[in-house]
């Protein structure tokens, strides 16, 4: 198994706010290795942007660490931070925000590519930024490269903004819903091009998503973890994670995916009723396991004592009670047969 | 398909959307009819007040057989209470008053700049020194201050009045600039050159402050304007060594000698006004064209 490109550990964020403390991420552990993709999957607010962000190294984690080849970041020095900067690129999601509206797409590009002296001549300079933007689908470059941003669309930005990361040889990519905002035809042919970079230059990817279909598509060979509420309740390999969900919270998620079959759509409905659709406040957390007001699992006395560890459960890790006890009395030749909608399947996983 | 590599290093293509910065301006400035009437004003009185007395005979002596005579052909505005050209005087006039102008605003948009980005990007101790400093800046009083100093210092250079006057000016300017890069340095686009490790100087300089180069450029005009006024000021009050002339002594002299109530005298009271309200005009729509030139959403349109 190679080392980790990109380690997190016990990351916690918790921004200070006049409605109190916002446990934004509490204490997450993941790895990104070199040419895979881990891919963060939630809904809005879980703190899948703020791990990201403390990732990138955009803001300082209030607790544990973000080490990038084994060292870090927090301490390096200014060369390891200088290489550290170059490798670890981020794709922001709103093409509008994240490009200079005046400077040209030219421009953009090179910035990075002077500054870190990754090109000698104007000459080189505009060749390397043609190149980058045929990687991307934006034919032909001549076209593009004296374009401000306002000239181009929405989907051009964006593949605009991807080819600046793509212009440092990055080594890691963290993209933030960064194919959210584009065409759906773009979408694909974006990902396959990202897909190449993983691939053939070993690129390691941190993709964050609320899209399950993106998540699958892009990261079957990968990981996906799922956030809740600023922590990973159910991570591992994509096709377990997807083809066969344990957490009450990843089921729900991928039931609410839209199915064009009307049939399907029908059996999966079954599985995602949630008790509500509210989600909680982060500044009010609730006791225990913080999923058990909407869980359709929930057993009183169990989920809302404590805590649940995220622990190995059958191949992958797991952070639900019922669904561990479960597990435990199957392994143990206790299986009991489905009890309600919510831990129906319990019985069907295989590992 | 035709070759793109060739393609992308064509001329034509390069000369299209990377034009000069003076193309740029050109562009933006003849873009919109008042603004190139504006900078038309503005080069018009320039060229007038720098060029002109080069141009004219500067022998304009006292002849006391041609007090106040109406204006002819030889003397296009008539003659003065000495018997002098006033359109000869009038020639000479403006180069002081702008230049001390534009030295001033110059001055004081520089200090804005550098000061107010640095503030705005660094923050920390150094703005709060920084904001102390504008706090006190702003209260003292700027033409008091200057009549101190023209009081104190009795001989004192043009020069020495824009220092004044560029020195009290900035304040303002910088809590705008301070506040506007405090606003963009929270962007994306930002926080991407943050991400490429671009450094300080250069997002400050090329991400940053092109996005308020608009806003920079008009009140580098209005400071223009303001130091002018301040200048003229000194010189209507008389409190200013009257060694060349200018708009303001001018009028200083209309004042202080009652011209105002002679008709014979209209040209003498009223063309240094006429001047400072057509420069006025001017900078302020030049400015709103300079804004559109460096703006590259509104240069499309």
């Amino acid at each position: 198994m190679p080392d980790p490109i990109l380690q997190l550990s016990g990351l916690e964020q918790v921004f200070d706010t006049k409605k109190g403390k916002v446990p934004a991420v509490g204490g997450i552990d993941l790895d990104v290795e070199p040419g895979k993709v881990l891919c963060l999957v939630g809904e809005s607010g879980c703190g899948k942007t703020t791990t990201a962000r403390a990732a990138a190294g955009l803001t300082r984690p209030t607790a544990g660490r973000v080490a990038f080849r084994g060292k870090t970041v927090a301490q390096m020095d200014a060369a390891e931070r200088f290489t550290y900067r170059r490798a670890v690129q981020y794709i922001h999601q709103d093409p509008y925000a994240a490009l200079n509206p005046t400077r040209t797409v030219y421009s953009t590009l090179t910035a990075g590519l002077r500054r870190h002296r990754l090109v000698k001549s104007k000459g080189e300079a505009r060749e390397r930024a043609a190149d980058i933007l045929r990687l991307v689908d934006l034919t032909p470059p001549a076209s593009y490269l004296d374009s401000y941003p306002h000239q181009l669309s929405g989907g051009q930005r964006q593949r605009v903004n991807i080819a600046r990361s793509l212009a440092m040889n990055p080594e890691l990519l963290i993209c933030d819903e960064s194919t959210s905002m584009l065409d759906v035809s773009i979408r694909v042919s974006l990902l396959n091009t990202l897909g190449r970079l993983r691939d053939e230059l070993n690129v390691g990817f941190l993709f964050i998503t609320h899209d399950l279909a993106v998540a699958k598509y892009f990261a079957w060979d990968g990981e996906i973890a799922v956030m809740y509420l600023g922590k990973v309740v159910e991570h591992g390999p994509t096709p377990q994670v997807i083809g066969d969900p344990q957490h009450p919270y990843t089921k729900a998620l991928i039931g609410a995916v839209c199915e064009p079959d009307p049939d399907l759509a029908r059996s999966n409905r079954a599985v995602s009723t949630l008790r509500s659709a509210e989600i909680p406040s982060l500044t009010d957390l609730p006791s225990g396991c913080t999923f058990h007001p909407r869980c359709p699992a929930f057993e009183g006395g169990l989920c809302d004592a404590d805590a649940p560890p995220l622990q190995p459960v059958g191949g992958r890790r797991l952070a639900c009670h019922v669904v561990a006890r479960d597990h435990g009395r199957t392994d143990r030749g206790h299986g009991r047969p489905a009890r309600r909608d919510g831990g129906g399947q319990v019985t069907t996983w295989s590992a | 398909m035709t070759d793109q590599s060739t393609d992308t290093r064509r001329p034509g293509a390069r000369r299209r959307g990377r034009a000069s910065a003076l193309g740029q301006i050109w562009t933006g400035l003849t873009r919109s009819p008042a603004g190139f009437a504006g900078s038309l004003l503005v080069l018009a009185i320039v060229l007038f007040s720098f060029l002109g007395p080069l141009l004219i005979d500067q022998d304009n002596p006292t002849d006391i057989t041609k007090i106040w005579l109406s204006p002819s052909s030889e003397h296009w505005l008539g003659t003065q209470y000495e018997g002098k050209d006033t359109f000869k005087i009038l020639v000479n006039s403006g180069s002081e008053p702008i230049w001390v102008g534009a030295l001033a605003a110059t001055m004081s948009v520089t200090i804005a700049v550098a000061l107010g980005s640095a503030a705005g990007y660094f923050r920390g101790r150094l703005d709060s020194i920084l904001l102390q400093l504008t706090d006190v800046t702003v209260t003292i009083p700027q033409f008091l201050l200057m009549l101190s100093v023209v009081a104190f210092f009795e001989n004192i250079p043009p020069w020495g009045i824009a220092m004044v006057v560029g020195s009290t000016m900035w304040a303002f300017l910088f809590r705008s600039i301070r506040a506007q890069v405090m606003s963009l340095k929270e962007r994306e686009f930002v926080e991407a050159a943050r991400l490429q490790n671009l450094g300080a100087p250069r997002i400050v300089f090329r991400e940053i402050l092109p996005n308020m180069a608009g806003f920079i450029f008009v009140n580098f005009v209005i400071a223009v304007n303001q130091a002018i006024y301040a200048i003229v000021g000194l010189y209507v009050l008389g409190l200013m060594p009257s060694r060349t002339p200018n708009w303001g002594l001018m009028i200083h002299i209309s004042w202080r000698d009652n011209f105002y109530l002679n008709p014979v005298a209209l040209p003498y009271v009223i063309t240094p006004l006429v001047m400072i309200v057509l420069f006025t005009i001017g900078l302020v729509t030049m400015g709103r064209g300079l804004d559109q030139a460096l703006n590259p959403r509104l240069r499309e349109r």
